[in-house]
């Protein structure tokens, strides 16, 4: 199956369900103005949930950077096990096929969940039989050991190719990285509202990839810690502030184009328009912080819990006043507070698109959960977390690093868009 | 042999006999009826290289000091039929029915890797083209023999093992214990086909504890011999065992597999390493997972290579790809064995790593092997 043959093809998942929910999706879909067809006969008027509608796949960039963050996230990484150029080539192209039918809505393969051959087992794995596209989003991004081996050797065949800025992550004060919970040659991240949307995105394009890629680790989110556009409200992360006030929203242009994607003058050629994408897997003492005064918290963090102010004064949206001082005199904004390290002013102006999620993958078996965040930003170069992060790291700065520890890492170059046509990373093997 | 390229041997000499003197009988006579398989530790020497077609019997002599096989394959390593288990100083025949076409003769001393081949010419009455369905009546006939050939060494190698037990022979006991597994596992399928015999072969203590019953088979043998280091107990277990191993490979061969149930047997056999072996589940007291692992996975080739010509029909693709990940499969698993000894590493020696390479390569392979079973289908 090639790239270009699986554009507009698929089977809908909608289409199995009865006349009414095809009518009110049909009907959503057409007042949204993506063009589709009526039903022949008027349905009545439906109001439909706008976080059920599809996000386009194509674009300059791809989706799931600037696109309005969904609530949930399914994230994976994976190792190639394959050495073979023409594989791997096949693999992006039976990924991109894969993806755009998911993202559209509809089912994996020509036949779907359960059109084939009953002896065979089902293209697609069925689970999102009859939900909404949920606003999936697909996103990948390709890390350094995809571009050479650990002894610096090329890999398929992409001498020269391999962006100067895809360098392995500095280590930073206070890391404690699990080697199996960090890197990966591959990262796809599938964003949706719908949680078993985004695990079916990932697991379908897993099972495409047996015995040329291998999980390396996974991880589910929920409860997006970042607003991505000022149409979203500020969400929460498990310490149960407001996270992402001072994000890069995608109404501004001019810091989304500076900050976000990278540019001809960067380099190399085939990511120009892409992205690059780090993530960090921070485990949160979830029960240790409970125990901190509201006071505390609030020092800690530098913003009023309720509000999401700054503890200089004013409203969540208002500028922050690091020269402020409270009424014993003290800086209002706490010279180790997390806002005043992470923010452009401290930090040469630095910005990043951040995504991240919550996540609670159970408890650790001594009662604790194990809770944290998902940590997943995008930035036109990695300089741009290296320096917020050496302003946070170690136990002399961020005073939340008492409360955190960071125990996965990546680096991902993220490819730009693909036309209808095109699959990802198609610029690496011209 | 009064060429002066005798000192080539005899396999070569055959095979340039074949091309020149197709018309001078004399020299390259062709055998039919019955062969001799003089079988060495570094040697495999067939009486004659060029057959009629039809019934034909290979006497296997070993004359080594370690157990051999004799296989006869087909193209793919389709298995025309084998005899296990041939001990040094033995004969045992085998009778072969084979169609028109080039096999090879393969002798497997110490019973590991692709054996010491030789070609074997069957000329004669073209076979028919087959139809479909034929075509499936021959795979699963063929696959018939295989498990034929499995359950008599099964039988034998479980008598050895039962034997030790009783004799309160534990150090010999532990040695057979995976080896008459072997034979176990390659056919596995046959063996699940018969629902409540399975589980108190091959059940595992948990599942007993669950269910209420007794802990009973090779499992519960296994236990006492690597926790307790001892056989006491075992004598009425043991004897169940080889009951119950009799019992069902005379219903495996009263009730031989269908060919869609071989396609949906080559299958099961991975997913029982995948969830079985992979995690060193299986063999929980004695780590003999590897010894496991590697029958499920020539059971499975076994029952893949008896559909190779329905599968080469109709999707010559899906034959490449299986040969291409069985092989890789082969590639990860072999390192792991000793190939002086044969014994195979315990599981509780592998590294993580090379358990995730071992589980990449079963995940690979597995998912054209899922193909096979609607080709089949689609052929009946």
């Amino acid at each position: 199956m090639s790239a270009d043959d699986g554009a507009g093809r698929g089977l809908s998942r909608r289409r199995l369900l009865g006349a009414a929910g095809l009518g009110a999706l049909a009907a959503g879909t057409a007042g949204a103005g993506a063009g589709y067809a009526m039903a022949d006969t008027s349905p009545p008027p439906v109001v439909v949930d706008p976080d059920a509608l599809p996000i386009r796949f194509e674009g300059v960039h791809q989706a799931g950077i600037v696109t309005p963050s969904q609530d949930r996230l399914y994230f994976v990484a994976l190792d190639l096990t394959t050495e073979d150029r023409n594989s791997l080539i096949a693999l992006l192209k039976q990924w991109t096929v894969a993806a755009r039918q998911m993202t559209q809505g509809n089912d994996v393969g020509e036949m779907g969940a359960v059109g084939g051959s009953p002896y065979s087992p089902p293209e697609d794995t069925g689970e999102a039989l009859g939900l909404p596209p949920s606003g999936l989003t697909i996103t990948i991004g390709f890390g350094r050991g995809m571009f050479v081996d650990d002894k610096g050797k090329a890999r398929f065949g992409l001498d020269g190719l391999l962006p100067d800025r895809l360098t392995d992550m500095p280590s930073f004060s206070g890391d404690r990285l699990d080697d199996a919970l960090s890197g990966g040659d591959i990262a796809i991240q599938a964003c949706a509202n719908d949680p078993q949307v985004a695990v079916h995105a990932v697991r379908n394009l897993v099972r495409i990839a047996f015995g040329r890629a291998s999980v390396r680790y996974s991880q589910m989110g929920f409860g997006r810690t970042s607003s991505t556009s000022s149409a979203q409200v500020t969400a929460r992360n498990l310490f149960g502030f407001k996270d992402g006030t001072n994000n890069i929203k995608v109404e501004e242009k001019k810091a989304v184009d500076d900050f976000v994607w990278v540019h001809q003058e960067d380099g190399p050629a085939w990511l120009v328009g892409g992205s690059y994408l780090v993530t960090r897997k921070i485990d949160m003492r979830i029960e240790t912080w409970d125990r901190e005064s509201l006071t505390g918290q609030q020092a800690i963090m530098g913003r009023t819990k309720g509000s999401g102010g700054p503890m200089s004064g004013g409203d969540e949206f208002a500028a922050i006043d690091f020269d402020a001082t409270n009424e014993d005199g003290e800086p209002a904004i706490d010279l180790k507070s997390h806002v005043r390290l992470a923010h452009p002013d401290f930090n040469n102006g630095a910005k990043l698109l951040r995504r991240g999620y919550n996540f609670v993958d159970g408890s650790n078996g001594l009662g604790q959960l194990s809770a944290g965040l998902f940590f997943i930003s995008y930035q036109r170069d990695p300089a741009q977390f290296v320096q917020i992060q050496r302003s946070l790291a170690g136990l002399n700065n961020d005073l939340l690093n008492e409360y955190i520890v960071h125990v996965g890492s990546g680096l991902f170059a993220c490819p730009p868009g693909v036309g209808p046509t095109g699959y990802w990373g198609e610029k690496l093997f011209a | 042999m009064k060429s002066p390229l005798a000192t080539l041997g005899v396999l070569t000499i055959a095979a340039l006999s074949l091309a020149a003197c197709a018309s001078d009988p004399s020299e390259s006579k062709s055998a039919s009826g019955d062969l001799t398989v003089q079988a060495t530790d570094s040697e495999c020497t067939v009486s004659a290289s060029k057959l009629d077609a039809g019934p034909a019997t290979f006497k296997v002599t070993n004359k080594g000091s370690k157990v051999t096989e004799f296989y006869v394959y087909a193209d793919g390593d389709r298995i025309m039929g084998e005899v296990e288990n041939v001990g040094p100083g033995l004969s045992r025949n085998l009778v072969v029915d084979l169609p028109k076409g080039t096999y090879e003769g393969a002798c497997k001393p110490g019973m590991i890797g692709d054996g010491i081949r030789q070609t074997l010419t069957v000329t004669g009455e073209a076979a028919k083209p087959l139809s479909d369905s034929e075509e499936l009546t021959a795979a699963a006939d063929s696959y018939a023999r295989y498990v034929k050939s499995q359950s008599d060494a099964l039988i034998v190698k479980t008598e050895e093992f039962v034997d030790a037990v009783k004799a309160g022979d534990v150090d010999e006991a532990k040695t057979l214990f995976p080896i008459a597994r072997t034979y176990w596992e390659r056919i596995e399928p046959v063996a699940e086909k018969f629902g409540d015999l399975d589980p108190i072969t091959d059940g595992r203590e948990p599942d007993a504890i669950a269910e209420g019953v007794d802990f009973t088979g090779w499992h519960r043998i296994e236990k006492q011999l690597w926790v307790e280091n001892n056989t006491e107990g075992m004598d009425v277990y043991a004897d169940q065992l080889l009951d119950n191993v009799k019992q069902i490979v005379q219903l495996g061969q009263d009730a031989p597999l269908t060919a869609l149930e071989l396609a949906q047997g080559s299958k099961g056999l991975l997913d029982e390493v995948a969830t079985g072996k992979i995690t060193g589940e299986e063999d929980e007291f004695s780590h003999t997972d590897l010894w496991d692992f590697k029958a499920n996975i020539e059971g499975s080739q076994a029952a893949i290579a008896s559909l190779r010509p329905v599968l080469e029909e109709k999707d010559p693709e899906l034959v490449k790809q299986l040969d291409a990940q069985f092989k890789a499969v082969d590639e990860e698993l072999n390192q792991h064995q000793d190939t002086t000894t044969g014994e195979w590493t315990f599981y509780d020696k592998l590294t993580k790593d090379e358990v995730k390479a071992l589980s990449d390569a079963v995940a690979a392979l597995s998912e054209p092997i899922s193909q096979v079973a609607a080709v089949v289908a689609s052929s009946a």
